[in-house]
């Protein structure tokens, strides 16, 4: 205990924080900005009829015309984080606005998407506002120092982002089959030079597979250690933009790399602020000798704060674990599958048809799910039972109201796992319409035959 | 020690994926390759698509003489060559139904030829009005074959009334008006697209190998499975036969006029079908690179083999049916809705394993991914 007491005790510069408050900041009010002009608001969120809700978050309900309102927010308030302006409300109103975003629409789930808003619920209880922010101008005081652990919070999140992405790729598919990259690859035959030649060998699919997985497994110890940081940042920059170049996995490589900032030394940010800071004279001149700078920053109540940190990385640790309390294929069943840091173990697609019966007479038809889906929906509809399951309610909903009698939902649907024969995946003589989501095993998604 | 060995390791790994690059200009082996694309679309337009067309267009133009005729002298026999024509005509276009690519996507070709069930409400209007645009959305339904359908089998309940309305009806020259420039449009139609083809879009076509959502080869592939699911499987049996309605709906049945051929239109356009999927040349027996040379290719010949096996499956259970499916829809709809079972068996197989086999960039789907 007396460890941990010193250990919350230590204080360390507070420009790295400084330096990755503004990144952020501003990668996010750009990714914003680019899912606004890439017209993804209407698609994602205004057009489909129906959204699909996570378990428990059912009450978080489509805001029709406000969402712009509610982008611009999202927008406005991470622009606030990158200038350090009223950093607190901004960063909770961000952490809000993108995660009531985030949990509108399951359709659109990205590892990534969930790192920014758990990074960003981190971020509350940092002060990353704490030098080299517009708060010290009107506050007129600012912080050489501030607790490591803030720093080191931020690492281990990283850390684990990272290492348990590594440990996801040590299955019998990606090390012994290198699969999906056996897939993906050969199919980016148009890639100049490498598109026709290095793409299409089996050597190179293993090579990717296995040093990805080495990558992952060993980059935040390389990253921590002063003497492999230069190469490890090399790595970092090296993977991200041939991932970027690979897949269209939109601002993720960006954001990784300029996370992994903040395992270099103050030395290393100062320099960047320092850089910021003439680039800023150049523009406008502001006064900054009325800034009273004090030593060190102390977290407040941090009776609360320290705890909650605590509760959260133990979540952290133990949310990716929780598939083991189910029964079955995790890539098949997917029960525990998201908030895992899973990143592209699976090429997953499925053929999904709904069959709307009456339990009196037996007679039935077919659904076509683009009169309900749009087809981004359809898609991962097609292949995840928790999908399926809260269509087929939505369809049951639909048709009784209809005036349909004694509705039932049956659904046949054909699954293929990297590159097997597609199989059947829900028992078809299951109606759905009756099954209740829950964290118990769905028993109506048959086994994988392998 | 660990960590130097770790990161030596991983600069290894660097290096040889950084430098390998060079050095393998050259494959070493020539089974590692990639797939000849352009190969598979040359196939696929000289052979198949544009012989499709010829083929098309020669019929279209039998049809033209024997209206023609018919238009000059409205009798029985006329008639029945006319009705013959039309049929050769209608089983050609199960050959280039598939093909809603380039300029028949550009003018909607595909909707101004086969949209059923007609409307003879329209048909009648257009008649009677003598005015009318042929080329408008709103007479989508009121021409091509299912249109010449209603004309030349259902003007009337047997064959004399049919031929009043050609002769002795007060309005007989506005009918062989309407049938005249119904055939002309469907020529003139294909023959816009055939011509496309032969001049510029052929070479665009095998051109265009890149994998994003646009290029030739996912819109082809897009294209070919979008048809076998909606074209074939749903509009020609699964539609009449209920399957997405709470009743069957057998009147709509393609040549729901003639009575006696929808069997024989599916099963054209089933061979259609695999004959794209094989790469058997129009009017043919020999094939080239193909969809199924490509699942080959990829190791996956055991698909490509189930592939081919579903659809003859499906052969099977079409040939069990009526050869007027609105009699097979009303006496026994199980075997109906049978061979819709089979047709949606290959639907998995193309739409899941095959397009997961070739990991095409889906045209539809426009988001980030993980």
């Amino acid at each position: 205990m007396n460890r941990f007491q010193t250990y919350v005790q230590q204080q360390t510069n507070a420009t790295p924080l400084a330096v990755f408050r503004i990144g952020f900041g501003l990668l996010m009010c750009y990714s914003i900005i680019r899912f606004w002009l890439k017209g993804w608001i209407e698609t994602v969120y205004l057009e489909p009829t129906f959204h699909f809700s996570y378990y428990g978050f059912e009450w978080i309900q489509p805001l029709g015309n406000y969402t712009y309102l509610l982008f611009f927010i999202c927008g406005l308030s991470a622009f606030c984080v990158a200038l350090g302006l009223k950093y607190r409300l901004s960063i909770i109103l961000f952490f809000l606005s993108f995660t009531y975003i985030e949990l509108l629409e399951k359709t659109t789930y990205l590892n990534h998407y969930y790192f920014i808003s758990i990074l960003s619920f981190l971020l509350i209880f940092l002060p990353a506002n704490a030098t080299f922010s517009v708060d010290n101008l009107w506050r007129k005081r600012s912080y050489t120092q501030i607790p490591k652990w803030t720093i080191d919070s931020i690492k281990l999140l990283l850390g684990i982002v990272y290492f348990y992405a590594g440990l996801a790729k040590i299955n019998s598919d990606w090390l012994l089959n290198a699969m999906p990259l056996k897939i993906w690859l050969p199919s980016k035959y148009d890639l100049p030079i490498i598109g026709e030649t290095l793409m299409q060998q089996n050597w190179f699919h293993y090579a990717m597979s296995w040093s990805g997985m080495l990558y992952d497994l060993l980059i935040p110890f390389l990253l921590l250690y002063k003497r492999t940081r230069w190469f490890a940042f090399a790595l970092v920059v090296f993977f991200h933009v041939f991932t970027r170049v690979l897949f269209p996995i939109g601002m993720f490589p960006y954001v990784m790399i300029v996370s992994s900032l903040i395992f270099f030394e103050a030395d290393f940010h100062k320099k960047i602020i320092a850089f910021l800071r003439r680039m800023l004279q150049a523009v406008i001149k502001v006064k900054t000798n009325a800034i009273q700078v004090f030593p060190e920053y102390h977290v407040r109540f941090k009776s609360i704060v320290i705890p909650i940190v605590i509760a959260f990385f133990t979540i952290q640790l133990l949310l990716p674990f929780r598939y083991l309390l189910h029964p079955g294929e995790l890539f098949w069943t997917e029960e525990g599958y998201r908030f895992s840091w899973r990143v592209m173990l699976m090429e997953k697609m499925g053929n999904t048809t709904f069959k709307i019966a009456d339990g009196e007479t037996g007679n039935f038809f077919y659904v076509k799910n683009s009169d309900f889906l749009t087809p981004l929906q359809e898609k991962q509809m097609s292949f995840q039972p928790d999908f399926i399951l809260e269509y087929a309610h939505y369809l049951g909903d639909h048709f009784t109201n209809q005036g349909h009698k004694n509705v039932q939902v049956f659904v046949e649907s054909y699954v293929a796992l990297n590159g097997r024969l597609s199989q059947l995946y829900i028992d078809k003589t299951v109606d759905l319409y009756q099954q209740k989501e829950s964290f118990q095993h769905k028993n109506w998604i048959l086994p994988m035959r392998d | 020690m660990i960590k130097k060995i770790f990161s030596g390791v991983l600069l290894v790994i660097f290096i040889a994926a950084c430098s390998s690059s060079d050095d393998n200009v050259t494959p070493e082996t020539p089974g590692e390759t990639s797939f000849d694309r352009a190969g598979m679309l040359r196939n696929i337009a000289d052979n198949i698509v544009i012989p499709a067309y010829q083929g098309l267009t020669t019929s279209l133009s039998t049809l033209a003489t024997a209206k023609d005729t018919f238009v000059a002298t409205p009798n029985q026999a006329n008639l029945d060559a006319l009705r013959s024509a039309w049929l050769t005509a209608y089983k050609s276009w199960q050959h280039v139904e598939a093909f809603n690519i380039g300029k028949a996507e550009e003018i909607l070709y595909s909707f101004q030829m086969n949209i059923y069930p007609v409307s003879t409400t329209d048909v009648e209007n257009n008649i009677a009005t003598g005015t009318y645009d042929l080329t408008h959305p709103n007479n989508n339904d009121a021409v091509g074959f299912p249109a010449l359908d209603y004309m030349l089998y259902g003007l009337g309940a047997t064959d004399t009334d049919i031929l009043e309305k050609y002769t002795t009806n007060a309005e007989s020259s506005k009918y062989k008006t309407y049938l005249t420039d119904l055939v002309s449009q469907m020529q003139m139609l294909t023959q816009e697209v055939l011509s496309d083809w032969t001049t510029t879009y052929r070479d665009t076509f095998i051109a265009s190998t890149a994998n994003t959502a646009t290029s030739a080869t996912n819109k082809f592939i897009n294209d070919f499975i979008f048809y076998y699911e909606k074209g074939l499987r749903a509009t020609k049996i699964g539609i009449p036969a209920g399957n997405f309605s709470a009743t069957p709906l057998p009147e709509k049945v393609e040549a729901f006029y003639n009575q006696e051929v929808s069997k024989e239109l599916a099963l054209e356009a089933l061979t259609a079908v695999q004959n794209l999927f094989n790469g058997t040349q129009y009017n043919g027996s020999a094939s080239g690179e193909s969809f199924k040379t490509y699942l080959t290719f990829l190791d996956r010949t055991e698909l490509a083999t189930l592939i081919n096996t579903q659809f003859n499956t499906a052969r099977g259970k079409i040939q069990d049916l009526n050869a007027n499916f609105f009699t097979q829809i009303n006496t026994d709809n199980t075997k109906m809705t049978q061979a819709y079972d089979a047709l949606q068996a290959a639907v998995v197989l193309l739409k899941v394993d095959m397009l997961q086999a070739f990991n095409v960039s889906v045209d539809y789907v426009d988001a980030d991914g993980d």
